[in-house]
C-alpha cells in the first residue's frame, strides 16, 4: 500500500473506515491506547474524497517521523480544517505547525493544529502575508544598525522583548499588501528596540502595577502609555519611519492627557505616574502595532547583562590603568581614579553622551570600553562608581566561567548550553527541521604519540616517494617568456623580432617577460568518520592515511584542517578537533591523530554543515571538503538511516556547494555506488576497495584532486 | 617607419607629478597637520591609518599644497611590482631607454610620494621602499645601476586601512616600523556635518540626518558589513540630493548599493535610510 500522491489517479474510490482505521492504527500506534483509538479519526476521515484522505495519511506519516502526538493532533484536526483550506493552504498550515513545534515545542505546535480557524482567516490574505522567515535576516541587520549591538530576533506568538532578543510573530497578514505587512513587522521591531533604548525597563514595572487592584490590566495600560511615549521618541529619532508608520494608523488620537508623554524629557516614570490618573477599568486603547510587556523576562536578561558588563568593564579598565601607568610617570593612589561625566548629547533628543576621565583628565576610551559604557548607560542612565573600580590583573581574558564538560550533557547538569544548533532537511516535508541538531566541538583525547613515528617508519620508502611527488607540485616562481604584458624586456624575443623586421617578416608583439607565481590558494577540510563501524583495522587505516596525508600537505603548504565526526541521536552530535586551520602541525596534532578512536554513529548532515561553516571562514580561492567514510549516513533511532539521512546529507552538501565549497568523498564501502553519486555527484567520490591501501591512496587521491 | 616596439613607450606611464595650486578643502580632525609637518622636517616617512573615505587622500593633497611640493600618488594593486615603482627599460627606435617609475621620479624631484592602500601591493614590492624609509634615504636602482639619494624635500607617505580583516593584507612589521603613524577616523558629528555642508551646500538639517544614517550603518560593521558609510559616501549622497534626487533614492544609490551587494543587507540599509528620511 502506498501513500504516494501520484497513485491517487489510479486509485478509485475513497478508503473505507476499516481501511483508514488500519492505516492510522499502524501510523499512530505509539500514541494510541485502549482509551484513545484510531477509530474516531477514521470515521471523520471516511466521508472525505480519496485525494484528501491521501493527503492526510501522507502527512500523518511524515509528521509522525518527527512526533507521533503532533501527527495525532493533525489527524484529529484535518477533516474540519480541510473544509476551510485548500490543499496548498493546508500544506502551509502543516508547515507552520511543524515550525511552531520545532521552535516552541509540542504545546504550541498542537495549538496551531487546533486553531486552524485562525489560520484559515489568515490564509484568506495569504498572498500578501509576510512570514517571519522572510524578514528575520533583514530585521536583524536593521535592528543591529539601530541599536549598535546585535540583538537576536526570534519568533513568538506575541511581540515582546527581554532587551536582548526581540520576539516577533510568525506571520503578519492583517493588511492587504506585502509592503504594509512588512511595515508592521518593522514597526514592531522598532517599538521593541525603543523599549530597551529608551528605558522602558529601567523601572520595576511589576512593582508599579502591583499596587493596583488588577495588576494585569494596569500593565496593559502601562504598555499603552509607553507605546505613546516611545512613538514620540521614535518620531524624533526616525522621522522617515514615523511618516511611513502613520499610514498604518486608522486615526490619530489627540488625547491631551498623554501630551506629557510626548515631551522629549518624558521617561518611563512619567508613564507610571500617569497610570494613577487613568480610569483603569476602561478599555485599553489599541494601536495597530503594539507589543506586550514582559517585565520579568526583561529584568532577568538585564540583570545578567549588567553583571556581565560590570565584570567586563572592570577588567578592561584595569588593563587601561596598567597601560596608562606604564607610559606616564605619575601614578595615582589607591583611590577611585576613573570617573565618567554624563551629559546630554547635542542634537540627538534625550540621548546621553559621556566622557571618561582618569585622574580627572579626559581620555578617549578604546572602542570596546566605549561600547560597554554606552550599553551600561542605556540600562542605568548613569555609571555607578563601583562599575569604575578596576579589578583583575587586566590581562586580556574572558570572565572566568565554570568550564562545562560536554560529557555532562547526559548527566542532566546542563543540556543545550554551549552547543550549536543546526537545521536538518526533512525530505518528506521538503522543509528544514529548525534547530534540530545539537552539536558540540570536542577535543580528541591525545593518543600514543609513537603511532605517527611507527607509521612513518612502516611506510618509509613510500613516504620518500610521496615527498618527492608533492615537492614537484609546490608552487614556484616561473619566468614566463614572450608575453604581451610583463615587467621586463625579453631580449631574446626582441633580437629575434629585430631580425624578423630586418628580413621583412611579420613582427611578434610578445616581447616581454613576466614573473608568475603559481600560488596554491587552497584550503582543505578533512572530515573523518569516527563512527563505531570503523573499529579495528579501518580505524588504523584511517589514522595511517592521515599521517601520510599530513606529511604530504606540509610539503605542499596547503592550509588544511582535520576534524572527526560522530554522535548519537540529534541531541548529541559531536565534532572532534584533530587539527584546526590555524594550528601548526606538531606533536599535539600527531598525538590527536593517534588518539582518533571509533565512537558512535554517522549523522553526516550536521557535521557537513558545521565543517562547511568553519571552512567558509577561511579566505582561500579554492575550498575543498574531503570526507573519509566507511558507509552510509546512519544514526541511532529517529529514522536517520536510509533515505532520510542520505537526503539530508545531500542537502547539506548542496548548501556547502552554494557557499563555494567543493566536496569529495573517499569511501571503503563497496555499496557506495548506490548512494554516493546521489549525495556527492557522479564524479566526486572514489572507492578504495582494499582497506590496507587506504593510507597510500588518500594522499594520491588528494594529489589528483588538486592538480 | 614606426616600429611596433616604439608604441610601447607611447603607452608607458610617465609618473604623474602634480603641484597643487589651489588650497584643497580640508578640515583637520586633530593635530595631524602639525604631526606631518614635524615628520617632514625630521625626514621620517608617514603612515596614514584609517578606514576608506575618511579623508586620507584629501589630507595628502592638502599637505602637498601646504608644503608646496609636487604630489605623486601611486594606487597600489596586487600586481604592482618593484619595477612599477622604481622604473624599467623601454625600447624605442632601436634603443633601450630607462624610464623612472613614480617612486624614483618623486625622489629625483624631491616630491611627496604617496602609496595609496599599500597593503594591496605584493609583499616583495613593499620591500623596495625600505632603504628609502629609514635614515639611509636611498633608492637603489639595480637594473639601471644607479643609486638615488633622496633630497631633504622628499617625503614618503603611505595609507593603510587596518579595518580589513584578511590576514593576507597585513603590513609587515619591518615595513610598518619604519614609519610614524597618524590615525584617521571618521570626523565627529559636528565636523562631519560641516564638511558635508561645505562640500555640497546641503542644508545643515539634512546633513545631520545623513550623518545619523552613517552612524547606523557604522553600527553594522562586523555584522555583515566590512565598513560603515564613509564621509565620502555621505558627500556623494548629499551631492545627489543637491541635484534634486529624492533623499531615499540618493541614499540607496550612494550609500546602500555602494556598501554591499548582499540583498538582505541592502534591504536593511534601505530600511534604515527610509526610517530617517
Amino acid at each position: 500500500m502506498s501513500t504516494d500522491p501520484r497513485l491517487t489517479l489510479i486509485a478509485s474510490g475513497p478508503l473505507t473506515t476499516a481501511d483508514l482505521d488500519d492505516r492510522l492504527d499502524a501510523l499512530l500506534n505509539p500514541v494510541l491506547s485502549s482509551r484513545r483509538t484510531a477509530a474516531p479519526l477514521a470515521q471523520t476521515l471516511a466521508p472525505l474524497e480519496r485525494q484528501l484522505q491521501d493527503f492526510v495519511l501522507n502527512w500523518v506519516e511524515v509528521i509522525g517521523r518527527t512526533n507521533y502526538e503532533m501527527a495525532y493532533q493533525f489527524a484529529a484536526a484535518a477533516p474540519d480544517a480541510l473544509k476551510q483550506l485548500d490543499l496548498a493552504s493546508a500544506k502551509a498550515w502543516v508547515i507552520q505547525a511543524m515550525d511552531a513545534y520545532d521552535y516552541e515545542g509540542l504545546y504550541r505546535g498542537s495549538q496551531v493544529f487546533k486553531n486552524f480557524a485562525d489560520y484559515a482567516a489568515l490564509a484568506g490574505a495569504s498572498a500578501h502575508a509576510v512570514g517571519f522567515e522572510e524578514v528575520v535576516h533583514v530585521l536583524e541587520l536593521f535592528v543591529c544598525g539601530l541599536a549598535g549591538r546585535r540583538m537576536k530576533v526570534e519568533p513568538a506568538p506575541q511581540a515582546y522583548t527581554d532587551t536582548e532578543t526581540l520576539y516577533l510573530p510568525l506571520r503578519v497578514a492583517s493588511r492587504m499588501t506585502k509592503n504594509e505587512n512588512f511595515l508592521i513587522y518593522k514597526s514592531l521591531a522598532v517599538l521593541l528596540w525603543a523599549q530597551s533604548r529608551h528605558g522602558t525597563f529601567n523601572a520595576d514595572l511589576d512593582a508599579a502595577c502591583a499596587t493596583y487592584a488588577d495588576p494585569a490590566r494596569a500593565l496593559e495600560w502601562l504598555n499603552y502609555l509607553e507605546t505613546v511615549r516611545l512613538e514620540a521618541c521614535i518620531a524624533r529619532a526616525l522621522p522617515g519611519f514615523a511618516r511611513d508608520a502613520a499610514s498604518l494608523k486608522n486615526a490619530t488620537s489627540n488625547d491631551l492627557r498623554y501630551a506629557v508623554l510626548e515631551l522629549p524629557s518624558a521617561t518611563v516614570h512619567d508613564s507610571i505616574a500617569l497610570l494613577a490618573k487613568l480610569p483603569l477599568n476602561a478599555e485599553v486603547p489599541r494601536h495597530t502595532c503594539m507589543a506586550t510587556l514582559r517585565p520579568r523576562e526583561a529584568a532577568a536578561a538585564r540583570a545578567s547583562r549588567l553583571a556581565r558588563e560590570k565584570d567586563g568593564l572592570q577588567t578592561m579598565l584595569a588593563a587601561l590603568l596598567e597601560e596608562h601607568d606604564k607610559t606616564s610617570s605619575e601614578s595615582g593612589d589607591g583611590e577611585q581614579r576613573f570617573s565618567v561625566d554624563v551629559t546630554e548629547a547635542p542634537g540627538e533628543n534625550g540621548s546621553l553622551d559621556f566622557e571618561l576621565r582618569l585622574d580627572g583628565k579626559p581620555m578617549a576610551p578604546p572602542d570596546n570600553v566605549h561600547n560597554l559604557l554606552d550599553s551600561i548607560l542605556q540600562d542605568l542612565g548613569d555609571i555607578p562608581d563601583d562599575y569604575l573600580t578596576p579589578t583583575g590583573d587586566g590581562s586580556e581574558r574572558a570572565a572566568p566561567r565554570a568550564e562545562q564538560d560536554p560529557a555532562d550533557v547526559w548527566k542532566g547538569i546542563y543540556h543545550e548550553e554551549g552547543a550549536l544548533f543546526y537545521n536538518e532537511w526533512d525530505h518528506k516535508r521538503r522543509h528544514y527541521r529548525k534547530n534540530w541538531c545539537v552539536l558540540r566541538e570536542l577535543d580528541v583525547q591525545p593518543g600514543d604519540g609513537g603511532f605517527v613515528d611507527a607509521t612513518l617508519k612502516k611506510y618509509a620508502p613510500q613516504v620518500t616517494q610521496l615527498r618527492r611527488t608533492f615537492e614537484l607540485l609546490r608552487g614556484e616562481d616561473k619566468l614566463l617568456k614572450r608575453m604581451k604584458h610583463g615587467d621586463d624586456i625579453d631580449f631574446d624575443a626582441v633580437i629575434s623580432a629585430y631580425a624578423d623586421m630586418k628580413s621583412g617578416r611579420e613582427l611578434s608583439d610578445r616581447l616581454l617577460v613576466k614573473r608568475h607565481k603559481t600560488e596554491r590558494d587552497l584550503a582543505v577540510m578533512f572530515m573523518v568518520d569516527m563512527s563505531g563501524s570503523t573499529k579495528g583495522w579501518i580505524n588504523d587505516a584511517e589514522r595511517e592515511a592521515l599521517v601520510l596525508l599530513t606529511e604530504a600537505l606540509e610539503i605542499l603548504g596547503d592550509r588544511y584542517a582535520i576534524y572527526g565526526f560522530s554522535g548519537i541521536t540529534r541531541k548529541r552530535c559531536e565534532i572532534f578537533r584533530v587539527k584546526r586551520f590555524d594550528e601548526p602541525h606538531g606533536d599535539v596534532v600527531k598525538s590527536r591523530i593517534a588518539g582518533i578512536i571509533p565512537q558512535d554513529y554517522t549523522r553526516m548532515g550536521v557535521a557537513i554543515r558545521h565543517l562547511a561553516t568553519l571552512l567558509n571562514a577561511v579566505d582561500a580561492r579554492t575550498k575543498l571538503l574531503i570526507t573519509l567514510s566507511d558507509g552510509k549516513p546512519d544514526d541511532y533511532s529517529d529514522n536517520y538511516r536510509g533515505e532520510y539521512g542520505i537526503e539530508d546529507t545531500r542537502q547539506a552538501l548542496i548548501e556547502a556547494h552554494r557557499g563555494g565549497i567543493k566536496s569529495f568523498c573517499i569511501t571503503i564501502d563497496h555499496e557506495a555506488r548506490d548512494y554516493l553519486p546521489h549525495m556527492y555527484g557522479a564524479a566526486n567520490w572514489t572507492l578504495v576497495d582494499d582497506v590496507s591501501r587506504l593510507p597510500l591512496k588518500v594522499a594520491d587521491i588528494y594529489r589528483r584532486l588538486t592538480t | 617607419m614606426m616600429s611596433p616596439v616604439a608604441t610601447l613607450s607611447a603607452k608607458s606611464p610617465q609618473p604623474e607629478a602634480r603641484l597643487i595650486e589651489r588650497e584643497p578643502y580640508y578640515e583637520p580632525l586633530g593635530d595631524e597637520i602639525a604631526l606631518f609637518e614635524a615628520a617632514y622636517t625630521s625626514q621620517i616617512p608617514v603612515l596614514l591609518k584609517g578606514p576608506t573615505g575618511c579623508g586620507k587622500t584629501r589630507f595628502m593633497e592638502y599637505i602637498a599644497w601646504k608644503l608646496k611640493r609636487p604630489l605623486i600618488t601611486v594606487s597600489c594593486h596586487d600586481d604592482l611590482t618593484a619595477a612599477d615603482l622604481v622604473g624599467r627599460y623601454l625600447i624605442t627606435n632601436n634603443e633601450t631607454v630607462w624610464v623612472d617609475g613614480p617612486l624614483a621620479h618623486a625622489v629625483r624631484i624631491g616630491g611627496i610620494c604617496y602609496l595609496d592602500e599599500v597593503v594591496e601591493a605584493r609583499k616583495d614590492t613593499t620591500v623596495v621602499i625600505h632603504p628609502l624609509a629609514d635614515d639611509r634615504r636611498i633608492l637603489p636602482m639595480e637594473k639601471h645601476g644607479e643609486l638615488l639619494r633622496a633630497p631633504a624635500e622628499f617625503v614618503l607617505a603611505m595609507s593603510y586601512n587596518p579595518g580589513y580583516q584578511s590576514v593576507l593584507k597585513e603590513l609587515k612589521q619591518s615595513t610598518r616600523q619604519r614609519f610614524i603613524a597618524i590615525e584617521f577616523a571618521y570626523p565627529d558629528e559636528a565636523l562631519e556635518s560641516k564638511i558635508i555642508v561645505t562640500e555640497t551646500g546641503l542644508d545643515a538639517n539634512t546633513a545631520r540626518q545623513l550623518i545619523r544614517l552613517a552612524h547606523l550603518t557604522r553600527n553594522l560593521k562586523g555584522n555583515g558589513l566590512d565598513e560603515g558609510a564613509s564621509t565620502r559616501l555621505l558627500v556623494h549622497a548629499a551631492k545627489l540630493m543637491q541635484r534634486g534626487i529624492a533623499p531615499r533614492a540618493a541614499c540607496h544609490s550612494a550609500i546602500a548599493e555602494a556598501l554591499t551587494d548582499d540583498p538582505e543587507m541592502l534591504r536593511a540599509i534601505n530600511e534604515l535610510a527610509s526610517s530617517i528620511f
